[in-house]
Parts: structure tokens; sequence; C-alpha cells
């Protein structure tokens, strides 16, 4: 059982008020009640680059994107059986995700570890969205648990299973964590830079490598050594 | 002989074990770190975790929607026959594969890698990877299915006599740091180390020390037990739990295994087994008994057999 703590513990809906919206603060708990869709980088490259139309009307059905390729199969007769829902690290979707809000009107974004305050500040803010994580990252049995059934499989034969647009109905779908409020703020960048402080501590008594990596080193002209 | 129909019946099982029911030594580990955890979300996600094992077993669905890839670690004593020889074998393990890849279900997780083509299966060129090891006496087979998630926490250096051991605790502290932030390793993990052999053979000793071990056992080299009781501090100290929170829940534990090396170098890599550690083991006895078990077992007197047997 979770332990009672500090933290607030929400239901909201996967097509939230603006007003609904405005009173999460990062680090809040969420529980989602509505329609999800998954759509990566399969969607995106597909949308985005190739033109091509949604499959559905967005944001009116869903204004949820989850970050996500559910362990699932399809039947032969059509229908599904969903197991455990994961959702995949979303930095790797940066470059697509201020033309993705434009073209889904999407409010939330769900997904793993986050992206970054650059981003939030120059694509989520101005489109009143907000970035929420899954927890974990392997609360996939009890989000699994949260949908209530797939409500449409699209673009199955073009993306693959793990790459196609999943629609699922969902009830007190969690837990996530607000990850980004809608000034931009970043819960894994305030947590991180409190770790950060006190690093310099931890690593007394290591020392660096003989032999250096690129990356290390800012100069492509220094040697290694 | 062994039965070929036996071994991919027994294979399927371990597929849906290995994806539904965390180890016990792995939860007892976490039940412990959730205890110790004093940090607000880092403590949350904890018992979250903890809840959601539960709901695997009890809905029989996957823990994690991330099945990670499947690989296979067969284990053969020395007199084991099997029915069909080792090509019947590899055939069974890439049928039970695709078989409990829908009966599961598992997300069909492996693509080409310049096609993206995905045969919705888990299988494909060199997937499921399947890796042997041999033990003297014995007229049985191990099966061994590791589900190991993840693209980040795993690193590789070449490092240095001159490095010591406090280059070794660098590169240690860089790599969870590193793949820590936001929790993109899915800590806490048992973190598995190999140092020495050659570069590739140093990659699969601290897979295999992450994935091929329990929490709680120990390297039989003292000096290298020490070691991993110092490096599991070590990362529950860094200040960061689970998700890149502040806390101190990093490492379920860590194991070191060694190969020898060339006497200029001192290779390392270091992995990590994430909180899914999905592992599942089973014997196949020529008579026809299976038992199952978590512990892999795999890491034996005669693996780590010294120098020449004369």
């Amino acid at each position: 059982m979770v332990k009672d703590n500090k933290l607030r513990k929400i239901r909201l809906s996967a097509n939230p008020t603006a007003e609904a919206l405005a009173d999460l603060r990062i680090g809040d708990i969420v529980y989602l009640d509505g329609t999800v869709y998954t759509a990566r980088e399969g969607v995106y490259k597909r949308v985005l680059e190739d033109g091509i139309a949604m499959p559905m009307d967005l944001p009116a059905y869903s204004a949820a994107n989850f970050h996500c390729s559910p362990a699932a199969t399809q039947h032969d007769d059509g229908s599904f059986d969903l197991g455990a829902v994961t959702a995949t690290a979303s930095f790797r979707f940066s470059k697509w995700i201020g033309p993705w809000l434009d073209a889904s009107g999407a409010k939330l974004i769900i997904g793993k570890g986050g992206m970054s305050s650059k981003d939030y500040r120059e694509h989520f803010v101005p489109h009143g969205a907000i970035y929420l994580t899954t927890v974990g990252y392997g609360t996939g049995a009890l989000l699994g648990r949260g949908v209530k059934q797939v409500s449409n499989l699209h673009w199955k034969k073009e993306l693959g299973l793990a790459q196609a647009m999943w629609v699922l109905d969902v009830e007190n779908f969690g837990p996530f964590i607000v990850e980004s409020d809608l000034d931009g703020n970043s819960l894994f960048e305030r947590e991180n830079a409190r770790i950060s402080a006190s690093l310099d501590k931890v690593y007394e008594g290591t020392r660096p490598a003989v032999l250096k990596r690129f990356g290390e080193t800012d100069d492509r002209s220094d040697e290694m050594i | 002989m062994i039965n070929i129909e036996l071994i991919q019946k027994t294979a399927e099982s371990l597929m849906a074990k290995a994806a539904i029911e965390i180890p016990d030594d792995y939860l007892t580990g976490l039940q412990k770190a959730a205890n110790d955890e004093d940090g607000d979300l880092s403590s949350f996600v904890l018992e979250a975790m903890l809840e959601n094992y539960v709901a695997a077993k009890e809905d029989r669905r996957a823990m994690c929607g991330d099945t990670g890839c499947p690989r296979w670690y067969v284990k053969m004593g020395n007199e084991a026959q099997i029915d069909g020889g080792p090509i019947a074998l590899e055939a069974a393990l890439r049928r039970a594969t695709a078989n409990a890849t829908k009966s599961v279900p598992l997300r069909p997780n492996r693509v080409h890698p310049l096609w993206r083509t995905d045969h919705d299966n888990n299988v494909g060129i060199g997937a499921p990877e399947i890796e042997y090891g041999f033990e003297p006496d014995g007229n049985w087979i191990d099966l061994v299915t590791v589900h190991k998630g993840g693209l980040f926490g795993t690193d590789y250096r070449m490092l240095f006599p001159s490095d010591g051991i406090e280059g070794i605790k660098r590169f240690y502290l860089d790599s969870l740091v590193a793949f820590g932030k936001r929790g993109l390793a899915c800590q806490p993990a048992i973190i598995g180390i190999g140092l020495g052999g050659s570069k590739d053979t140093c990659m699969v000793l601290g897979k295999r020390a992450a994935c091929l071990r329990m929490v709680g056992d120990r390297n039989p080299d003292p000096k290298i037990a020490a070691l991993e009781d110092e490096f599991k501090e070590l990362g529950n100290n860094i200040g960061m739990g689970a998700m890149g929170f502040v806390g101190k829940s990093m490492v379920i534990d860590c194991n070191i295994e060694v190969g020898y090396c060339h006497t200029g170098g001192m290779q390392m890599s270091v992995h990590a087994f994430c909180l899914s550690s999905r592992r599942a083991v089973a014997r196949i006895y020529d008579d026809g008994r299976v038992e199952f078990r978590t512990d892999p077992a795999w890491f034996t007197d005669y693996q780590r057999r010294e120098t020449v047997e004369w």
C-alpha cells in the first residue's frame, strides 16, 4: 500500500480544462479519466514529415498523448489483449514536440523522464500544455488495470504494433507525477539541482581516467591523454 | 535424451514467469530500500512499484509495459543430450519466444536496426540472444531467460592499472549519476560490473553479473566481495533515489565479475538490471523432471576456474 505522505493526489480529465491544469503543481500525483492515445517517433514522422493526415480528430477526441508502446496483441478476430503499459523516454522526441503540439492540440504529454525546461518554455507553455511522467518506471501492471478498453488501433500495418497509434479508454489511470507546470518549471531539473549540490563530496577519493574520451573536452584537437 | 517438446513448453512457461513474477531476492531488496527511503517522491515511487508487482501477479499481466529484450542463457551438464541436437534447441527457444510474445502478451520490441522491420514476435536476426555454458557431470539442461530492459544505464571504458580503484570508483559513479538523472536507468537497480577480459568479454561479464547473480550473494574472492559491499553503499549515498528524485535508493545490490585481461589494461563495464529485474530458470532432466527456480546459479567454481586443469 502507498504510504500516506504529503503528496497531493488528483483525478484529472484526459481533456482537461485550462483551470484544472493551472491548479496542478510539480510533484502532484495524477490519475486520468477519459481517452488517451499513443504516438511516438513512428507517428510523429508519418504526420509531421510525411504529411499524412491524422487518423482521428485531435484534440476533440483526446488531448493526451502517451509516449508508449503497450505490451499487447491483436487477435485474428480483431479483439485486443492488453497487458502492461509503460512509457518510453521522451527526450528523444524533442525535435518533433513543437510541431506535434501545433498539429494535435495536446494538453498532456505523458512519458518517461520528462523533457527539458527549454522544451517546456518554448513549446509547452505557449500551448498551455504540461508533462506528466509515469512512475517507476515500471508500474506497467497498475497502468494496464486503468485501461478499460482499446477503442481503436491505427496504422498497425504501416508502423507495427509497437509504433502504431493505440487509442485507450481509461479510468483512474495512473499514477503519474506532474513534471512540468504551465510556467514551464521542471520537477526533474529541481531535483537534479538539489542532488548536484552534494556531488563533489560523493566524488571525493576518485580520480578521472588516465585516458580521456571525446565529450570530456570540447576541443577536438586535444589529445585524449 | 532430453525431450525437445518439453524444452519448448518449459521455455514458454519461463517467458511468462520472467515477465510477470518479480524474483523474491530482488523484491526483498526493494522492500528494504522502501523501508529505508525517506525522500517523499522517491518513497512514493518505491511503494507504487511494490503495489505494481502485486497487481502483475494477481492479473497475470507483465509487470512492465516495456518487456525488455528476451534472451536465453543455456547451461548443459556434460552428459546431457538433446533430442534433435543444438539446432533443434535453438529453434525451440525461438519458437517459445515468439509464442510467449503473443500469449503473455509481451511488447514486440525487437526490430531491424536500420529498416525497423518488426516481426511482432521478438525474434529476428540475432534475437533472442542464446548463450551457452557447461558444467562437469549432469544429465540436465538449465534454461535461464532474462528480459533485460533499458536503453540506459550501461557503459564501457578502457581503464589502465594506473587508474586503480579510484578510477574504477569514478567510472562507477559517472555511470550511476549520468543514467540515474530523471531515472533513465529505472533504478534502484542491480548493478553489474565487469572488470578485465577484453572489450566484448568485459561487457558479457558485467551483464551476467547484473542478470545472473542473486541479490545478497557475494563474489568468492573476499577482496572483491568487500568492493561489492563498498560500491553498493557508495551508490546509495549519491543522494539520488528512484526516478532521479532526492533519496538514497539507487543500488539494490552491486555484483562484480572479473576475467583475466591484457597486462597493460583494466577494462570496465557497468550494467543496470532495472526495477523489473526479470529472470526465470528451470532445470530439465533427461527423465522428464522439470524444476523451476529464480537463481540462475551461473557463476559456479567451474565458470570461474583460475587456470589449466592439467
